[in-house]
């Protein structure tokens, strides 16, 4: 987990340039240094899939990949970002190729109100890359930084486990293909 | 990028189609759309040639499944393909139930039920008329699948894009036969919802998302007391901050305008404003505890009385009375309120995602001072509404702020706006007395309850401030109610369930204290109760049996019941707890419901599930208080929620039910939940638990005798 302190003192005025890979591009913003990563993405870029939900890395709900690490968007400044690599609910999957966390979460029908969902993939997806085979245990410890109201909690557990067979399969795959080819 | 904004003129375009929404009416026409005929067959249902069926979704989504389960209704009696089907939400109109258009009192799908099917059907009857003139055959001649009309002898079809034309023209049936439940194709299967995808992807477009042209964000400080003025602000340090692009005072409070939200919240924390806090500030939960307590020495207004209850505690085998409460609780949505409001000339047009767009819209044409027919509301998704979502200051804030302010305003409450600027479900204080025989069974209950009321009292009395508990499904000699309303400054208003959230609580812990003073299992006290309430003792024994009630618990848990009919359904639910360090940990719920004819059975346990959840944040540590007239709780640091390590099993058991109308799910799974884990502590400690929440430094709960 990567916080970087909120500076209040300033009064602003530090515009900065900042160049950082944002879902496979490279993206430059002009923006305060002390602006949160978050609002950055929302108000600047328009990249709304990624929520507000307390500001105060309480929630989750703003969670996006900063070198592949799940960070709260909220209290990551954007002079944090520059030459990192920034992943968001938009460049985790597409609609015609899903990430394996989406795809169990469309198979588990796992939203209700959804808010939450984007930080909750991008815990989860994080969680899957360093452990490919999460134990309830594991799960509830990545992801009891996930507020979600809706109560789907449940689903999200099982979607987890779904995710990591979704996953294995795909690995296999790659494998089996990789020995056709050789 | 300009998919992220709405363009207004397609906006105007999408609801002329629709219907018209600008007249606050509805008129079937056909309009144009890519150049070719669009047939309105009425408010739900809108037919293209190039088969293209849009359906009006209305009633806003807010994870409830509104958008799916309404579908279903449709598609059930209009029989066109699932799967291509295309929908949108409605604008505001009468004809969806404006001024009260909207999503409340789980009563979405009960109150679509008829009509919605009706639409389908008639639409259908229509496209098979159209079809069999085609052919000059008798309607029965002809049948239906999938988007398209057969005739039924040569198999011969036609889609129902070719002939809408046709069929728009023809009178509507005024009567219409419906499925019988044997032939239903989508009504009771389980079926994904219609807006997954768009959830997963981040392409789901809430109100927070909101992004027209000209846009500036904007947050607003408002009295930390309610009811307080402002007297005086400066703003010199706000303005100096890169991005602020003004500052307005508007009724409620002092607005900061910026480009971007965090340039308007950091502006804001600059902000010098002198408040006449009034008298509000002299508030605290010390003193609203102490109104309370002296209301109740008093007999309030009495809502509810059968059989001469005085007679019957007097005459008792024992006697018992306890004094229940529970504190003020704030609904934190995971999207913090929000509207987008643009004003330009004399027209005014609002997003938000709000549970009822027809107060949304009341409220905006009182903000702008505008004719109806002059304001356009647009539904977006709902990032949670728990009851919250209603009519509500964030509407009119939102267009008086971008009326001062003079360009179009998205307005964002933060979580601490959220927390400390909500309107609460009540603090409730109820005195409780009971008469049990020789036998020690329960023979007689008064009740006398005070807090806020939720809505506008009628003759001393607001029913839903007495909800699960004047209304309880037990037979007793003698019932008698009253209630002592509360009048005090603090916004109050719907939360998950509404009285029953408090009530049913009450009800349910105090029952479980019958049952020990009598010497009798709670279910066994519940079911001899509810001899004649046959849906409800049904789910009460199916839910002891789940859970394996009469059998003994794993090591170190404990069992606690409770049940409850409302909503139009019946539900029981068994908790099962530990205690550790003095704290409670709920490991299991059984949950069983009957809520007559399902839709959606996937909606159905989410709904469980959700309730459940809800209710089990508030009974383990859901408590707003007040200090000086200020909400002490400001962020989910100290009003937290339920976490994902906290969550228990929940099995949901739908009862196959005879009752050929669906009962309402929205909140059902809440009022229960409470009591539930309160008997289990009550059976691992022997002491009730009269005060919530659970996680209070006057709690340090420890099994008894251990």
């Amino acid at each position: 987990m990567v916080y970087c302190a909120h500076n209040n003192k300033n009064d602003g005025g530090s515009m900065a340039t900042i160049s950082f890979t944002l879902n496979g591009r490279l993206q430059q913003v002009e923006a305060e240094e002390g602006m949160p990563l978050l609002w950055v993405l929302r108000d600047l870029l328009n990249l709304t899939g990624t929520k507000y939900g307390c500001g105060m890395a309480l929630c989750g709900a703003c969670t996006v990949h900063v070198d592949g690490q799940p960070v709260r968007s909220c209290l990551t400044e954007i002079g944090y970002v520059a030459g990192r690599v920034v992943t968001t609910i938009e460049g985790l999957g597409q609609v015609d190729a899903l990430h394996p966390v989406q795809r169990a979460w469309l198979e588990l029908d796992v939203p209700q109100c959804g808010y939450c969902q984007s930080g909750q993939q991008m815990s989860a997806a994080a969680l899957l890359a360093r452990n490919p085979a999460p134990s309830d245990a594991d799960i509830d410890a990545a992801m009891r930084n996930n507020i979600c109201r809706c109560g789907t909690y449940q689903s999200i557990r099982a979607a987890i486990h779904r995710a990591a067979e979704l996953q294995s399969l795909a690995v296999d795959a790659m494998a089996s293909g990789r020995e056709t080819l050789a | 990028m300009n998919a992220l904004f709405l363009d207004r003129r397609s906006v105007l375009r999408a609801s002329l189609a629709a219907g018209g929404s600008l007249v606050l009416g509805y008129a079937p026409a056909t309009s144009a759309q890519n150049g070719a005929a669009v047939h309105d067959f009425n408010p739900f249902i809108r037919i293209a040639p190039d088969d293209t069926i849009t359906l009006t979704v209305h009633k806003p989504e807010n994870g409830q499944g509104a958008v799916t389960t309404l579908c279903m209704l449709l598609t059930e009696e209009l029989d066109c393909d699932w799967e291509r089907l295309q929908w949108e939400f409605a604008p505001v109109a009468r004809v969806y139930g404006f001024p009260l258009q909207g999503t409340f009192g789980s009563l979405g799908v009960r109150s679509s039920w008829q009509p919605l099917r009706e639409a389908g059907a008639k639409t259908r009857v229509m496209l098979q008329s159209a079809a069999a003139s085609r052919w000059g055959v008798a309607v029965a001649q002809t049948h239906t699948g999938k988007g398209r009309v057969y005739n039924t002898a040569s198999g011969a079809s036609f889609s129902y894009g070719e002939l809408a034309g046709e069929a728009a023209l023809l009178p509507v049936p005024d009567t219409v036969a419906l499925k019988p439940p044997a032939q239903y194709r989508l009504i009771g299967k389980p079926t994904p919802r219609r807006d997954t995808l768009d959830k997963i992807t981040g392409k789901a477009r809430y109100g927070i998302d909101v992004r027209v042209p000209g846009m500036a964000f904007a947050v607003l400080e408002r009295s930390p007391v309610f009811g307080g003025k402002v007297v005086a602000f400066d703003d010199a340090r706000t303005r100096a901050f890169p991005g602020v692009l003004d500052v307005v005072q508007v009724s409620r409070g002092v607005a900061v305008v910026a480009s971007n939200t965090w340039a308007a919240m950091e502006g804001r924390k600059r902000l010098d404003v002198v408040w006449d806090e009034g008298p509000g500030a002299a508030l605290s939960s010390a003193a609203i505890r102490r109104m309370q307590q002296e209301a109740l020495a008093g007999s309030g207004t009495v809502s509810h009385s059968e059989g001469d209850v005085e007679r019957l505690l007097d005459t008792a085998a024992q006697r018992l009375t306890a004094e229940y409460e529970v504190p003020y609780l704030a609904h934190t949505t995971m999207e913090p309120p929000n509207t987008t409001a643009r004003l330009e000339g004399e027209d005014c047009e609002v997003w938000s995602g709000s549970q009822i767009p027809g107060l949304c819209h009341l409220n905006s044409v009182a903000a702008s001072g505008l004719k109806p027919e002059q304001v356009v509301v647009n539904t977006l998704y709902i990032g949670g509404g728990f009851g919250s979502r209603g009519g509500g200051n964030v509407y009119t804030e939102a267009v008086e702020v971008a009326m001062a302010a003079g360009r179009p305003v998205n307005l964002l409450y933060t979580r601490e706006d959220d927390i400390q600027q909500d309107r609460y479900r009540p603090c409730a204080m109820v005195r409780l007395e009971a008469a049990l025989d020789a036998d020690g069974w329960p023979v007689a209950l008064k009740g006398h309850a005070c807090c806020q009321h939720f809505q506008d009292l009628q003759n001393g009395l607001d029913r839903e401030a007495l909800a699960g508990l004047e209304d309880n499904d037990y037979a007793l000699a003698a019932q008698h109610f009253a209630y002592t309303p509360l009048e005090l400054d603090v916004p109050t208003n719907f939360w998950r369930s509404v009285g029953a959230s408090q009530n049913v609580y009450f009800m349910e812990a105090f029952l479980d204290e019958l049952a020990a003073a009598g010497g009798k299992d709670p279910v066994a006290l519940r079911r001899r109760l509810l001899a004649g309430k046959p849906r409800l003792r049904h789910v009460l024994e199916l839910a002891a049996e789940r859970a394996g009630w009469g059998t003994p618990a794993p090591e170190g848990r404990y069992r606690g019941v409770a049940c409850v009919s409302c909503f139009g359904s019946h539900i029981a639910q068994v908790a099962e707890i530990s205690l550790k360090d003095g704290k409670v940990r709920v490991h299991r719920v059984t949950c069983v419901v009957d809520c007559g004819q399902v839709v959606n059975p996937l909606t159905v346990v989410q709904q469980m599930q959700g309730g459940i959840v809800y209710g089990l944040t508030a009974v383990l540590r859901g408590e707003i208080t007040l200090e000086n007239g200020r909400v002490q709780q400001s962020n989910f640091h100290d009003y937290d929620a339920l976490r994902m390590d906290e969550m228990p099993f929940i099995d949901v058991h739908i009862v196959a039910s005879d009752d050929p109308a669906p009962g309402g799910i929205g909140e059902t799974g809440t009022p229960a939940i409470a009591p539930a884990v309160v008997n289990a502590v009550f059976a691992a400690t022997g002491t009730p638990v009269r005060r919530l929440p659970l996680e209070s430094s006057r709690y340090a709960f420890a099994v008894k005798n251990a």
